[in-house]
This record gives structure tokens, C-alpha cells and sequence, in this order.
């Protein structure tokens, strides 16, 4: 198996790494799988709409227009995306910050799974934005707009990216054998997840800040003045939630690569998430009731967006929660899992609408937005090439196993 | 607390604080320069437009945009619809059947004072200029959050092609920087547009409120809206009923994201501090409760070995 064969290697120059890298990228499981046939032409097409559309321009290749500037482009791929990647952050301060250690086994998987979405989204911004050519200019253009919200935005979004890929680094460093990296970036942990934290409540709730800048075009039960609270709050369920779907996948899809005291533990790690979820939801909802009644937006509740609204805030919100609190008192992996969901569908639906559903919602049916199938065969497309990779480095890294030996005595020193 | 924690601690601490300053948004730019710029406006006066639509042919001429037919007939279809500006027409009238008859309102780009385009920008692409004009330049990304924030709804993206631009209204900067008017200001044959200096035009439109009783409502719609702008229009009707939204306050659209600027500095400080400060706590508990269990374990270990050997 790979993982003890990297043991050994130690990579000394570049050709060794070249040479182990080649070897490497053979693939480690069975190469015709239903998952492969079907993602495999999603993700070739895709990459082709990529190019055609950087060549062509946003009008031929998706709906968005002059009342819809957003699509799911950005409000799947980029908002949703990062609600969903909160995990990153909230697990690392848990493990780290807290030192609540039973959750540690799941960690590297939650910052893997973080550091591939923010990798994705990049790209996925570049097709997005509609000068990409000028996308480097909020970083070194000569003009910076400090005092805009997206300005603040894109800077921690890269910071964020280049920070978990800091964390990420000593599983990395692990697989190619460097020692002397290990011990660099195995000491940067805390400082790193700290940092993480601090990037992230920025970002998450800068998303927010912005939404808020629509004020005037958005429907008076989503805009609310606390919406970048909302977003924060929201992260930091939708995180842990996308958490125990994606790790109770990978115990299933992944068993060969699960060492034994991750198998064990499982079941307590995806109570205690459950747990956790459970009362942040609580608190998300509260706030979210208590602003919209507050701001006497409850009026609108009789109206077809009224029941948009509640099937987002009830149906997956109030539900889960409750699926939630449930789960974790029978110990029902089960329903914990279902809540996962739909607490996952009810974060990325809540940007869904600040995006586009909620947004001109007095305009006429009609003249709404939805997707191209262009914009929809580009979403799966970047998703299952982020399953691809993720699968990569699941089959080849210490993931979801402990570290070998060599790194956890590192550590202790 | 050791010498290590204690240097991670002041390093944590100043980190943030350079990057909090760095980072942190000069919010009151735009309110300083309200205050002390006179802005340019168009007053326009709706009771004195005929509807012949000659400010579009002008615009558009002067813009390089598709020139628009304003024959009689093209206009009697036209205004059937209520349009609204794009990326090809900077400026569209519109007619209203209202209570005291039909009413035409130009309409195009507000220049606010404190615009939303612009504190949307994050490289700064739209400017409210010292003059006033909302002007748009080429370092744009095209990341249409000004399409988003824009209360009016009148920053328009092209989206067809490969090289696009955001196109609106710029109160015609490059004409004003030759001393020239507006061109639909230039082309308007009843003064319905007049070009000035805010302050003045604002004074002028009260000066017409109140010379002309019985025949405006009395407010200058602009003077307050989202902040002031300087598009200001005059009206013999309530402001909805010839599609003049009613309902965005006074509050100018930075302001909405004015609590979340002003708390990034403050996060960026605090909580890495915080982070590590909880860190040491527990790490100073879990020890403490370790050393414990070790020295248990130990006097444990000796009474055993006490046992044996009296044994
Ligand atoms: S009306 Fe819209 S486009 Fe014009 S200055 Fe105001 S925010 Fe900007
Ligand atoms: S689309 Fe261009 S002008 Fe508008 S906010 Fe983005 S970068 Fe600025």
C-alpha cells in the first residue's frame, strides 16, 4: 500500500520527487466505476464551456442579465460553497483552540475538504467575473477600494485558501516524505487555525455585508441590518453539517483507508457534531425569527414568497434542528445524517436567495432567473473534479488515518 | 505564561492590528467628500417634457451607442412600454398616466452623492469624481456587485461579447471636461433638463415650487433620496405614480454596510488573541490534570511496590 511505501521514501531532490509524483498518479481503485462514467464526461464538457465561455462572454452562456447580475454561478458555487467549507474553521478551533480531542480524526478530512472547495472556487470566480483579464487588480492593481466590502472579501478569501493550505500541509508533507517540511509546518498549527478563524468570520460574514448592499432590491424577510451575523451563523452549522455527510461517505467509499480509531469513534464524532449543529441552528433560527418579526416583515408571510421563506427557515431549518436534537438523544446516526442534509440544503437555499430568488423579486415571473444548462453542466463539472481530487489525495495521504510514526514524534517535540 | 506564548501573543497582536489598519476601509471617503465638493446636477423638470425623446438621440450620439429612430410613430410604440436604461441606451423616457394626465420622465444613472456602485468596487473602477459624475474606468473585473447594490437598478453590464464594459451614464464627464453641457441637456428644446451646480439647481427647483403655486408637489425629489443625488426631478404627481421609487429612505447604501466595515478591524485583532489565549487555558488545564494522573499513578506504583517488599 502507498502509505507505507511513502514511509520510506524520502525525497531529496526534485527528480525523486518527479519520479514519485509519476508514480503516484496511477489510479488506485478500479477505473471503470458508475461515479467515473458519469463524472468524467461532466467534468470534459464542462472544461470545454470553461474555455468557450471566457471566449464568447457570460451572454451566450448563461441566463444572468442586467436584473439577475448574480447566477448560480456565484450563488451555488462561490456563496453556498463556502457556507458548506465552514468546517474548515469551526472543526480547527474546536480540535485546536478548545482541545476537545475526540473530534481530531475527522479534522484533516474537514480541512482537505475546506482547502478543495476554496481551491475551486477560484476558478470557478475567474469564468464568473466578467473582465477576467483585470482579476489580479484587487491584489496588485494600482487601485485598491479599501472601503469595499468585496474588497475585504477577496483578500481574505485568498488568504483563507493559502492558510488551510498551511494546515492541509503536513498530511502533504507526510505523503512525499520531507521531514525537515513536516517539522516546519507541524509547528505552525495553532498559529495557522487561528488566523483560519479570524479569516473566516470575515469572510463569511462579509458575504453577508454585501447581500445587505441590496437592500433596496431584496425581498424584506431575507434583508434584515444583521444578515453578515446570519451568514456567520449559518457557516457555522452548514460546515459541520457538510461534515458528517462527507465523512460519513468516505467511512463507507474510503474503509480500506480508515485506520481503526477512526472506525471507532465515528458514531460519538458525528453525535457531538450533531450536538453542535443542533444548538447553533437553535440560536441562527432564534435570530432569524426574532429580526423578522422585529422589522415587521412577518406581514408578507401570507404571500408565495412568505412560503418560499418559510420553507427555507422551517422546512429546512426548524426541521433539521429538531431532526437534530433528536438524533443526538436516541444516538440515531440515521436521522443525524437526514438533518445533515437538509440543514445543508437550507444554508445553500438561504444564498440561493439572497442571489437571485429573493433578489427583483416584484418582477414579473417570466423575466426571473434560471440556470442555463450551460451554468448547470459547469457546476457539476468543477464539483466532481473537486471529488476527483479529493479522492487523490484521500487514496495516497494520511487522512483518514493517524500520522505514521516518524510525524507524531516530530510532533511531540 | 512563558517568554514563547508571551512573543506569540505581541506578534499575534500587532499582525493584526497592522493588518486590521491596512485592511480597514476609510469609510468616511465618501462622506468627506460630499461635504466639501459642489456637485454638478440635472434638474429635470417633468411638467415641461414633451416626450420627444431628442435627449436619448443626443445621448447616444454623444456615446457611440445605436442612434434610436424618434420619429412620431416609433415614439407612440415606444411608450407603450415602461423601459428601463441598458447597456445600449443610457437614457430612456418613460410615459405615466397619472391623475392630473399623461407625464414623461426621463430617466438615467442618479449620480448619487454617496453611491452604491461605488463603495461596491473593490478596485475603486467607479468613481464619484470631485465634480460629481459617476464615472466608470477600465480596471473593472466585471464582478457586477455595483449591478447588485445600485438602489435604481441602473448600472447596466454588457453581456454579450468578449471585451465588456459596464455601460451607464457618466453625466457626460469627457464633454464637461471641455466645458461643454450634457449633450441631452444641450439637446432638450423646453429646458425640461437645466445643468448646474447642485446647491443652485436645488434652489432653483424651490424657487419654481414656489412661484408656480398649485403646480408642483412640494419636494425635489433627489434632495434626500438615498443620501441626496443629483439627478433631481420635479413633479406634478406623487413621485410613484410617475415610477420614482418611494420607499429607499435616506440612507445612503455604503451605510448598510457600514457596521460590518467598521467591526473588520476590530475582529482582526481580537480574535486571534482570543484564539490563542483559550488555546494556553486548556493547555495549562489538560497538563495540570495530567500531572495529577501521573502522580496518582505513581504513589499508586510505589504503595504497590511498599506492599511487596513487606511482603
Ligand atoms: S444611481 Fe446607481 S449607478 Fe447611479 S450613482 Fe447611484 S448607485 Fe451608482
Ligand atoms: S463590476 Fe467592475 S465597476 Fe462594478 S463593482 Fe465590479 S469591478 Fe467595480
Amino acid at each position: 500500500m502507498s502509505a507505507e511505501k511513502t514511509e520510506k521514501v524520502e525525497i531529496k531532490n526534485l527528480r525523486d520527487f518527479w519520479s514519485f509524483f509519476w508514480s503516484e498518479l496511477k489510479p488506485k481503485g478500479p477505473i471503470f466505476t458508475p461515479f467515473n462514467i458519469i463524472s468524467a464526461p461532466v467534468i470534459v464538457i464542462g472544461l470545454a464551456l470553461i474555455v468557450y465561455r471566457l471566449a464568447i462572454g457570460l451572454g451566450d452562456t448563461t441566463n444572468m442579465n442586467n436584473d439577475f447580475p448574480w447566477g448560480i454561478w456565484k450563488g451555488a458555487i462561490v456563496m453556498s460553497g463556502i457556507a458548506i467549507a465552514g468546517g474548515g474553521y469551526t472543526l480547527g478551533f474546536v480540535v485546536y483552540i478548545t482541545g476537545m480531542e475526540r473530534f481530531r480524526p475527522i479534522l484533516r478530512e474537514t480541512v482537505l475538504f475546506a482547502f478543495l472547495c476554496y481551491v475551486f472556487y477560484a476558478p470557478a470566480l475567474l469564468i464568473e467575473i466578467g473582465r477576467w483579464w483585470n482579476f489580479q487588480n484587487p491584489f496588485i492593481g494600482y487601485e485598491f477600494g479599501v472601503s469595499s466590502v468585496l474588497f475585504i472579501v477577496a483578500w481574505h478569501f485568498v488568504l483563507y485558501m493559502i492558510t488551510l493550505g498551511i494546515e492541509f500541509s503536513p498530511a502533504a508533507a507526510e505523503w512525499l516524505g520531507m521531514k525537515r517540511v513536516r517539522k516546519i509546518v507541524g509547528a505552525t498549527a495553532v498559529g495557522a487555525v487561528a488566523l483560519g478563524v479570524m479569516l473566516s468570520i470575515h469572510h463569511q460574514a462579509g458575504l453577508g455585508a454585501l447581500i445587505s448592499m441590496g437592500h433596496a432590491k431584496l425581498h424584506p424577510l431575507w434583508y434584515t441590518e444583521f444578515i453578515p451575523g446570519l451568514f456567520f451563523f449559518s457557516s457555522i452549522f452548514a460546515g459541520p453539517s457538510m461534515m458528517i455527510i462527507v465523512s460519513s461517505v468516505t467511512q463507507k467509499v474510503f474503509s480500506n483507508r480508515v485506520d481503526e480509531e477512526y472506525r471507532k469513534s465515528h458514531a460519538d464524532i458525528v453525535v457531538g457534531l450533531g450536538k453542535m449543529c443542533a444548538g447553533v441552528m437553535f440560536a441562527y433560527l432564534f435570530l432569524t425569527f426574532i429580526l423578522a418579526h422585529h422589522e415587521h416583515d412577518l406581514q408578507y408571510i401570507n404571500t408565495p414568497m412568505g412560503y418560499w421563506w418559510l420553507t427555507e427557515v422551517v422546512g429546512l431549518g426548524l426541521i433539521p434542528m429538531l431532526l437534530f436534537i433528536n438524533g443526538v438523544q436516541n444516538r440515531n446516526l440515521s436521522t443525524i445524517q437526514l438533518a445533515a442534509i437538509l440543514a445543508v440544503m437550507g444554508a445553500a437555499l438561504n444564498r440561493f436567495n439572497c442571489a437571485f430568488i429573493a433578489y427583483n423579486w416584484f418582477l414579473p415571473l417570466e423575466a426571473r432567473y434560471s440556470p442555463y444548462w450551460m451554468e448547470v453542466v459547469v457546476t457539476f463539472g468543477i464539483t466532481f473534479l473537486m471529488i476527483w481530487i479529493f479522492r487523490f489525495a484521500i487514496n495516497r495521504m494520511h487522512v483518514l488515518s493517524r500520522q505514521p510514526e516518524w510525524a507524531a514524534a516530530i510532533d511531540k517535540h | 505564561m512563558d517568554r514563547r506564548t508571551f512573543m506569540k501573543m505581541v506578534g499575534a497582536t500587532m499582525a493584526g492590528t497592522a493588518g486590521g489598519t491596512l485592511l480597514t476601509p476609510r469609510t468616511s471617503e465618501a462622506q468627506k467628500a460630499f461635504e466639501q465638493k459642489e456637485f454638478h446636477s440635472i434638474l429635470i423638470d417633468t411638467t415641461r417634457c414633451i416626450g420627444c425623446r431628442r435627449c436619448e438621440k443626443a445621448c447616444a450620439e454623444a456615446n457611440n451607442l445605436p442612434i434610436p429612430d424618434i420619429s412620431e410613430q416609433a415614439n407612440e410604440a415606444i411608450f407603450e412600454k415602461k423601459r428601463k436604461t441598458s447597456e445600449t441606451a443610457y437614457t430612456v423616457t418613460n410615459l405615466y398616466e397619472t391623475e392630473k394626465g399623461k407625464v414623461f420622465v426621463p430617466w438615467r444613472c442618479m449620480h448619487c452623492n454617496q453611491p452604491g456602485c461605488r463603495s461596491a468596487c473593490l478596485v475603486y473602477a467607479i468613481k464619484k469624481r470631485e465634480t460629481g459624475h459617476v464615472t466608470w474606468d477600465a480596471n473593472c473585473l466585471g464582478c457586477r456587485l455595483c449591478v447588485y447594490s445600485c438602489p435604481y437598478d441602473l448600472v447596466k453590464w454588457e453581456w454579450y461579447g468578449t471585451i465588456v464594459r459596464l455601460q451607464k451614464c457618466n453625466l457626460c464627464y469627457g464633454r464637461f471636461l471641455k466645458g461643454k453641457l450634457p449633450a441631452c441637456v444641450e439637446a432638450c428644446p423646453t429646458e425640461a433638463l437645466m445643468f448646474g451646480l447642485r446647491r443652485g439647481l436645488l434652489e432653483e427647483g424651490k424657487r419654481r415650487i414656489a412661484q408656480n403655486p398649485g403646480k408642483y408637489i412640494k419636494r425635489i425629489y433627489g434632495e434626500f433620496e438615498v443620501g441626496g443625488t443629483s439627478h433631481l426631478y420635479l413633479s406634478a404627481v406623487p413621485f410613484n405614480q410617475i415610477g420614482l421609487r418611494t420607499d429607499l429612505g435616506v440612507k445612503s447604501v455604503p451605510e448598510y454596510s457600514l457596521v460590518y466595515l467598521s467591526a473588520v478591524p476590530f475582529i482582526a485583532a481580537l480574535v486571534p488573541i482570543t484564539c490563542f489565549a483559550i488555546a494556553r487555558v486548556v493547555r495549562i488545564e489538560k497538563d495540570a490534570i495530567r500531572k495529577e494522573l501521573e502522580k496518582k499513578e505513581g504513589e499508586e506504583k510505589k504503595k504497590g511496590e511498599e506492599k511487596e517488599k513487606h511482603k
